[in-house]
């Protein structure tokens, strides 16, 4: 069962919203599919995003997977700590390992996301 | 094994080939025993004339490679095994791939040295596409300076989607025939276009030393990154590019320790700092340890590769020249530091040399700056003079309107080459040669021949 | 074979010592490098290690033999064709004719080595069914990117700009889109049909004014033939784009199909699987290009000519403006080609027929022998390779391909192609060649059986493998998280010697 205080993409990531900031980072199953995680790469702060664009790549030892974004928004600050440890990404994906903070463009995009019960069952159905 | 599977003949297993697509025949020349086989490639390899004595470098050199080499090279364990995906049975390849990282590294003085490239125009190349991704910029000013068949090969790589501008050679004084530092402070000041890399080698392609600094400088004062073309040898001697700023290094590794073998297979070597480390195209093998803590090598930052990345990745390279980035190693094994630092060495005072020897016939270098192994010299008629060179056993170098065909200062010129292979007794027969073939046209004195030929 | 019982080196730095090797060559004057300017010279020498000649010698021989090879054991690579690499190529290749051959000289000098080249190319357009073949580019990659850069330059010239895409099934090599990008197209990946084969409907459906190419592997990576490649070549060609063949897998084919009889319009060769070049470790290879017609003109450049006369010269600078250029220096890996020239004068048109016979004959009875143990996704004939899935005996008992691979090795073999094709489950591509025995053949099912019996009964033992190697599995999370590319001396994050 994911953390029911957030919403999820069919691409496994997930979002966490505080007012007008996100949280983004990707979920433990994408993570354990991916396998040990080596390097993540972020966009500079500063970069306007559209909803479900491609902001980074997470790369795995033996694979590598392009990162959507849940919601469109400025980028405000990326996980600086993932640079010297990316397996912070395996281990703890919706804490220590977010990836990147933005500013909420538009809340609204939150209803074309999955709620943890939809995620729950994409997962389920493989 | 037919009768395990049950069929009557092979050709049951090609039956899904659609007869309509089906090969008419194929016409090809009869085989071979192999004593036949081996007689008919003697007497091509008997075809080719490798007796003359030479003087041609142009980015491939002969140097004296030590048996050594090439008696461990021939070792079944290292030609014919495959690349190392498997690490636990490949700690031979993957630890003499590390090694040869370092060692190049310890040359061109920058930290990450990729597992090979094709050879140094294809590395050159890859250098200048890593210049466009890292700064995303999309123009490149390359010295005209730099070999004409490297340039050749990033406009190749260049073409229809990134811009490549030239930067011209000083013409005249004492820097002629290298960069032309205020050409390149023009190039590099648009603010419309601007520059992702700057590409110079040293030495150039006309065997002389350029500001390589200074032309680093200009290029990080726009922005840009700068690449050098390096040749290994030299880098016993001459400054190494980690020293002098530069962010990527480009080199033909031919020199160390691998034949000619008319055009390849050679070595692209491809080097750059850490920041760049994540551009940087092919394989990288790393130090690791095993479930045992034991240390061991394998090939590492992986998703950067074709497999991976797919249409994602900064290059499509596969297959390298892994078997000569091994021959180099073992060539710098075997040679060591000082041997290397002699092999230059000796290249530098041949050639020397034979600019005395030159100059006594009264052959003078076409520029005045200084160089190591080689040098361009003026030659009325050039070409034809190189042909009838030939007809004496006398390889004259290369006939510079031959590489530079649009170039009319170079109608009339030389380009020759020393190595510690060059002995003294070449240089008196080619200056003899020479000095034969310029007074045949004309009237000369035959005491001053005599003189110039003690 | 077995590497095991062999013993770790240290590296080059370790055993050096201040002092050691001299004697290759003479010392040069001392003033020898008083003219180059201080500013320009080194002002520390290059840290390279100083060793003695005993010592380089028994480095590299101890480390050789940490190694598998073709010349110590089988190799049923799939998608690589590691077949025996002949030793008279050897030899050929270090004759000093053509070793010493400098590829500046006039070309009068070089008429054997042309000669040679000529006759190659003539002989693997006679092969491909091409009008005509490069030999410049320096691998499989190198060629694909050439056959691409001449497709865009076909279309150019044809003043058709809007060809922005290639096309390509989800089971093609890794470097086929990555060629796409490099040439600056978008890649279009179109699912198999469920026989694995490309799904021409699928194709045709995506087929249109913005397809410059197709690129297909004939066989397929699944090692099958592309039944309805007739039919796909006649849409592609319909909507206006070119056929690109990758010839990786021209060994299940040779004298049975020619990529260029059947309308494809340029394929590449890879010298290192098809014809026999030793794979040295990672490298070199050869990847000559053959083209029909329509990208004649294209071709990089210089071409190898033969004039009226009998003698060979290259095409000089500007004779073909049309070309794309060059993608390297020179005129091609000679060294490497010289071996594929011998290996294909040795065969003539039978012998390589029969190449391609026992090639498929080999893989055939290596699937029957694994019937049953094994998924075999595709059961039909195969051609010179074929696909195994271990996804049954993963759910059944947890061990994975990879586990598999490793425990192979611990049998003295090394694994196949793993997790390649994509689109198979706990992949396993099986390529034995037909350079093997019939007795190595089996002693290969026997133990694929015995580890698919092991994973039943005592799966730990698997999943632990290699057992026998001369490392264990290694850590490749921390070598690509902090990697460590270089020697620095004992300082900081390297490890020391075994010893």
């Amino acid at each position: 069962m994911v953390p029911t205080d957030l919403r999820y993409t069919k691409d496994h990531e997930w979002v966490r919203v505080d007012g007008d900031e996100a949280t983004i980072g990707i979920t433990q199953y994408a993570a354990d599919q991916l396998g040990d995680i080596v390097f993540v790469e972020l966009p500079a702060p500063g970069k306007t995003l559209d909803q479900f664009a491609t902001f980074g790549v997470v790369e795995s030892v033996k694979a590598v997977s392009d990162l959507f974004a849940p919601l469109a928004g400025e980028v405000t600050g990326t996980n600086e700590a993932l640079t010297a440890s990316p397996e912070l990404v395996n281990g703890d994906p919706y804490g220590e390992g977010w990836m990147l903070r933005l500013r909420v463009a538009n809340h609204d995009q939150l209803d074309d996301l999955l709620d943890p019960d939809a995620y729950d069952a994409l997962v389920a159905a493989g | 094994m037919l009768a395990a599977l049950g069929i009557g003949s092979v050709d049951e297993l090609f039956a899904d080939i659609p007869e309509s697509l089906r090969a008419s025949g194929l016409d090809l020349p009869p085989p071979e025993a192999e004593l036949e086989l081996a007689a008919r490639l003697e007497a091509l390899a008997a075809r080719n004339r490798t007796e003359l004595v030479s003087f041609l470098g142009a980015g491939v050199y002969r140097h004296w490679t030590p048996p050594a080499v090439d008696q461990l090279l021939i070792r079944g364990e290292w030609y014919t095994a495959y690349t190392p995906y498997q690490p636990e049975i490949s700690q031979g390849t993957l630890q003499s791939i590390y090694e040869y990282e370092s060692l190049i590294a310890e040359l061109v003085d920058l930290d990450v040295v990729s597992a090979s490239h094709y050879d140094g125009a294809a590395a050159t190349a890859e250098a200048a596409l890593m210049t466009c991704r890292a700064t995303r910029r999309e123009r490149v000013l390359v010295s005209r300076a730099v070999h004409p068949q490297v340039r050749a090969t990033i406009a190749t790589y260049f073409e229809g989607g990134l811009e490549i501008d030239e930067i011209p050679l000083v013409a005249a004084g004492d820097a002629a025939g290298t960069t032309d530092l205020e050409a390149l402070a023009r190039l590099l000041d648009d603010p419309d276009r601007p520059v992702a890399g700057v590409v110079a080698a040293q030495p150039n392609f006309l065997g002389l030393l350029e500001p390589m600094r200074e032309i680093g400088e200009a290029a990080h004062g726009a922005g840009a990154l700068f690449v050098a073309f390096v040749e290994p040898v030299s880098l016993a001697v001459l400054e190494p590019p980690g020293a002098y700023g530069a962010d990527i290094a480009a080199g033909e590794g031919q020199p160390l320790g691998i034949a000619p073998q008319y055009g390849g297979p050679y070595l692209g070597i491809l080097a750059t700092n850490d920041a760049l480390v994540r551009q940087i195209p092919g394989r990288l093998v790393g130090m690791t340890t095993d479930l045992d803590g034991q240390r061991a090598f394998v090939m590492t930052m992986r998703a950067r590769e074709q497999d991976i990345r797919r249409d994602r990745a900064a290059s499509n390279i596969c297959t390298n020249q892994a078997l000569l980035a091994l021959a180099a190693s073992i060539y710098l094994a075997t040679i060591g530091p000082h041997g290397l630092r002699d092999v230059a060495a000796t290249g530098a005072a041949r050639a020397a040399e034979l600019e005395a020897a030159l100059a006594a016939i009264g052959v003078e270098r076409l520029h005045r700056g200084p160089y190591l192994n080689e040098f361009a010299i003026r030659v009325p008629k050039a070409r034809a003079v190189h042909r009838r060179l030939l007809d004496r056993g006398v390889l004259a170098g290369l006939a510079l309107a031959d590489a530079e065909p649009d170039d009319p200062a170079l109608a009339d010129a030389l380009l020759v080459c020393t190595t510690e292979v060059t002995t003294s007794d070449e240089i008196r027969r080619f200056a003899e040669a020479l000095a034969d073939e310029l007074t045949t046209d004309r009237p000369g004195p035959a005491p001053a021949l005599a003189e110039a030929t003690r | 074979m077995s590497v095991t019982g062999a013993r770790l080196e240290p590296t080059l730095f370790e055993r050096s010592r201040p002092g050691r090797g001299d004697g290759k060559i003479p010392h040069p004057p001392k003033d020898a490098l008083e003219r180059i300017p201080a500013a320009a010279r080194r002002s520390t020498p290059p840290a390279l290690p100083e060793l003695n000649e005993p010592e380089v010698v028994r480095h590299y021989v101890n480390l050789s033999q940490l190694n598998y090879a073709v010349d110590t054991g089988f190799y049923p690579l799939g998608s690589c064709t590691m077949k025996f690499n002949p030793k008279l190529n050897e030899w050929a290749a270090r004759l000093p004719g053509f070793a010493g051959l400098h590829p500046l000289v006039p070309d009068e000098v070089a008429q054997g080595t042309l000669q040679l080249l000529w006759e190659l190319e003539e002989a693997l357009a006679a092969i491909s069914g091409m009008r005509a073949v490069t030999l410049q580019p320096a691998a499989g990659a190198q060629g694909e990117l050439t056959g691409i850069l001449m497709i865009r330059a076909y279309h150019r010239s044809r003043g058709d700009t809007e060809r922005s895409e290639v096309l390509v099934p989800d089971s093609s090599h890794g470097t086929n889109p990555a060629t796409a990008s490099m040439a600056g197209y978008r890649t279009i990946t179109i699912p198999s049909a469920a026989d694995g084969g490309v799904d021409v409907d699928a194709f045709s459906a995506a087929l249109g004014p913005r397809t410059a190419a197709v690129m297909i592997t004939n066989p397929s990576t699944l090692g099958l033939f592309e039944h309805r490649i007739g039919e796909l070549l006649e849409a592609v060609h319909a909507a206006g784009a070119l056929a690109y063949m990758d010839g990786a897998n021209l060994n299940a084919i040779l004298g049975r199909f020619k990529p260029g009889e059947a309308g494809f319009d340029v394929m590449h060769f890879n010298v290192h699987k098809t014809f026999s070049t030793p794979h040295g470790g990672g490298g070199p290879g050869a990847g000559p290009v053959g083209v029909g017609e329509s990208l004649l003109p294209f071709l990089p450049t210089p071409r190898v000519l033969r004039e009226d006369d009998g003698t060979y010269r290259l095409e000089r600078p500007g004779e073909r403006p049309e070309s794309i250029g060059r993608l390297r220096g020179f005129v091609g890996n000679t060294g490497v080609l010289v071996r594929a020239y011998a290996y294909i004068r040795a065969h003539g048109a039978a012998g390589l027929r029969e190449v391609s016979d026992d090639a498929v004959l080999a893989a055939n009875y290596l699937m029957h022998r694994l019937e049953g143990t094994y998924d075999l996704p595709h059961p039909g004939p195969c051609k010179h390779e074929f696909v195994a899935s271990a996804a049954t005996l993963k759910k059944r008992t947890g061990v994975r391909t990879l586990d598999i691979a490793k425990r192979l090795i611990d049998y003295g073999f090394h694994p196949p192609t793993i997790y390649f094709p994509l689109i198979v489950e706990e992949a396993m591509l099986i390529e034995p060649t037909e350079t093997e025995s019939l007795e190595t053949l089996d002693a290969f099912a026997d133990a694929l059986i015995a580890i698919a019996a092991e994973a039943e009964a005592d799966p730990d033992v698997v999943r632990g493998a290699p057992h026998t190697a001369p490392v264990k599995r290694l850590d490749e999370a921390t070598a690509a998280r902090n990697p460590n590319l270089r020697w620095r001396g004992m300082t900081g994050r390297q490890m020391p010697c075994p010893d």
